[in-house]
C-alpha cells in the first residue's frame, strides 16, 4: 500500500477532485463508493459528502438581506464611533459651505448663497450625525411602500 | 528635520516617467510604496495559497481569514447580494489595511495619509454606488432623497438636506481616514523629537526622556490599531454605502 505522506497527499487530491465535480455538476452527486475505490475512501467521500451538505444549509440559512441590527454595532470602538460622528458633522457643513460659495459666484448672489446653504449644510451635517449615531433611522425607500 | 513633523509627508519624485500636457508625470516615494503593498498583498493572496493546504499553514491561515473577515463584514452590512461587490470590498480593505501597515515602520511613507489619495477611493465608491443604483432601480433611485410622509410645503427644503447628507458622503468618508493617518504619524513624530530634545539637557535630559520614549511606544501600539481600525471603518462604510444601492426598497 501507499506510505502514509503521499496517503496524505492523496486524500487531499481526492478532496479537492471532489469539490471541483461537485462544483461542475450543480450539486447533483453521486452517493456511494465508485468502482475501483477502498473502503477508506469511500467513508471519506461520504463524510465530505455530509460535511459539504452540512455547509450548504449554513449558507443557506444566512439572512439574505442584513439585519437591522448589524448597523448600529457596526462601529467597532468608541473611539472610531467619536471620530466618525466628528467627521460627519464637518462633512455636512463643509459640503453647505462649498455649495453656497458656487452659487454665489455663479448667481453673483453673494452672500445670501453662503448664508442658506451653510445653514442647509449644518442641517445636514446634524442629520448625518444623528444617522451614524443610531439616533434616526437610516433613509430607506421601502417607507414609501410599505406593502411590498 | 527631527524637529519637522511635516517633513515626512513629502512627495519627493524618485525618476521621471515623461510629461503629459506639460504636466510632469514622476515616480514618486508614493508610487514606490503603493507597488510595495501590491506586491506584498499579491505574495500574501497567490503565494501563500498556491499549497491549498487543507491544514492551512500561517500565511494560508492568514489570508483565509483576510478573506472571511471581509465576506462575513460585507454579508452582515450588504446582504448576500452585496457579495457582487467582494472584489471591489476586498481590494479597498487589502490595499488600504496594507499602506497604513507599512507606514508604521519607521523611514517608510504613509500613503493614506495623503487625501488625494483617499478622496480617489472614496470617490470610486461613492460613483459605483450612484451608477449602480441608478442601473439597478433607475429613476427610483431618487426617492433615496424624498422621504414619504412629509408634509408638501417642507418637502423642497427636506429634499435639499437629504441631497447635501448624500453628497456630503465622500467627504467624511476620506477626511476619516486620510486625518487619523496623518494625526497619528504628527503625533509620533513630534513625542519622538522630544526624546531627542530632552537628550541634549545632559543627564537630567536623559532621563526626562524616559517619559515621552514611553509614551511613543505606547503610541506605536495605538497607531497600529489605528492603522487597522481605520481601513476597517472605510471598508465597513463602504458595504454601508453599497446596501443603499443595493436595497433601496425591502
Amino acid at each position: 500500500m501507499v506510505r502514509a505522506a503521499s496517503g496524505a497527499v492523496y486524500c487531499r487530491e481526492v478532496f479537492f477532485l471532489w469539490r471541483m465535480v461537485d462544483i461542475m455538476s450543480d450539486n447533483t452527486r453521486k452517493e456511494g463508493p465508485r468502482e475501483g475505490q477502498t473502503t477508506e475512501e469511500a467513508i471519506l467521500s461520504a463524510r465530505l459528502a455530509r460535511l459539504g451538505k452540512e455547509l450548504g444549509h449554513h449558507e443557506a440559512s444566512r439572512p439574505a438581506e442584513p439585519s437591522p441590527g448589524a448597523r448600529s454595532v457596526s462601529d467597532p470602538s468608541a473611539m472610531a464611533r467619536g471620530f466618525r460622528l466628528s467627521t460627519e458633522l464637518v462633512a455636512g457643513v463643509l459640503v453647505g459651505a462649498g455649495i453656497g460659495w458656487l452659487l454665489d459666484r455663479w448667481l453673483g448672489i453673494s452672500p445670501w448663497g453662503l448664508i442658506v446653504f451653510l445653514l442647509l449644510g449644518f442641517v445636514a451635517g446634524v442629520l448625518n450625525v444623528m444617522r451614524a449615531a443610531g439616533v434616526v433611522a437610516p433613509n430607506r425607500l421601502d417607507r414609501s411602500d410599505p406593502g411590498r | 528635520m527631527a524637529a519637522d513633523p511635516i517633513h515626512q509627508f513629502e512627495i519627493k519624485n524618485l525618476f521621471s516617467l515623461g510629461h503629459v500636457g506639460g504636466q510632469e508625470i514622476a515616480f514618486t516615494n508614493s508610487t514606490l510604496f503603493m507597488l510595495i503593498a501590491f506586491a506584498i498583498i499579491t505574495a500574501l493572496m497567490i503565494g501563500a495559497t498556491a499549497s491549498r493546504a487543507l491544514v492551512p499553514g500561517r500565511m494560508q491561515a492568514v489570508a483565509e481569514m483576510s478573506y472571511e473577515f471581509i465576506a462575513t463584514t460585507l454579508r452582515s452590512s450588504a446582504g448576500t447580494e452585496g457579495m457582487k461587490f467582494f472584489p471591489l470590498v476586498f481590494t479597498l480593505f487589502m490595499f488600504i489595511v496594507t499602506l497604513n501597515m507599512i507606514g508604521i515602520v519607521p523611514y517608510t511613507f504613509t500613503v493614506t495619509s495623503h487625501i488625494i489619495i483617499t478622496v480617489m477611493l472614496s470617490m470610486l465608491v461613492f460613483l459605483t454606488v450612484i451608477v449602480y443604483g441608478f442601473w439597478k432601480n433607475g429613476l427610483r433611485f431618487f426617492k433615496l432623497f424624498v422621504p414619504s410622509g412629509i408634509p408638501i410645503y417642507i418637502l423642497p427644503l427636506v429634499t435639499l438636506i437629504e441631497v447635501m447628507s448624500f453628497l456630503s458622503r465622500p467627504i467624511s468618508h476620506s477626511v476619516r481616514l486620510f486625518a487619523n493617518m496623518l494625526a497619528g504619524h504628527i503625533t509620533l513624530k513630534v513625542f519622538g523629537s522630544f526624546v531627542t530634545m530632552l537628550g541634549g539637557l545632559g543627564l537630567v535630559g536623559w532621563i526626562g526622556a524616559v517619559l515621552p520614549l514611553s509614551l511613543t511606544v505606547a503610541l506605536t501600539a495605538l497607531e497600529l490599531l489605528v492603522a487597522f481600525l481605520q481601513a476597517y471603518v472605510f471598508t465597513i462604510l463602504t458595504c454601508i454605502y453599497l446596501n443603499d444601492s443595493i436595497h433601496p426598497g425591502h
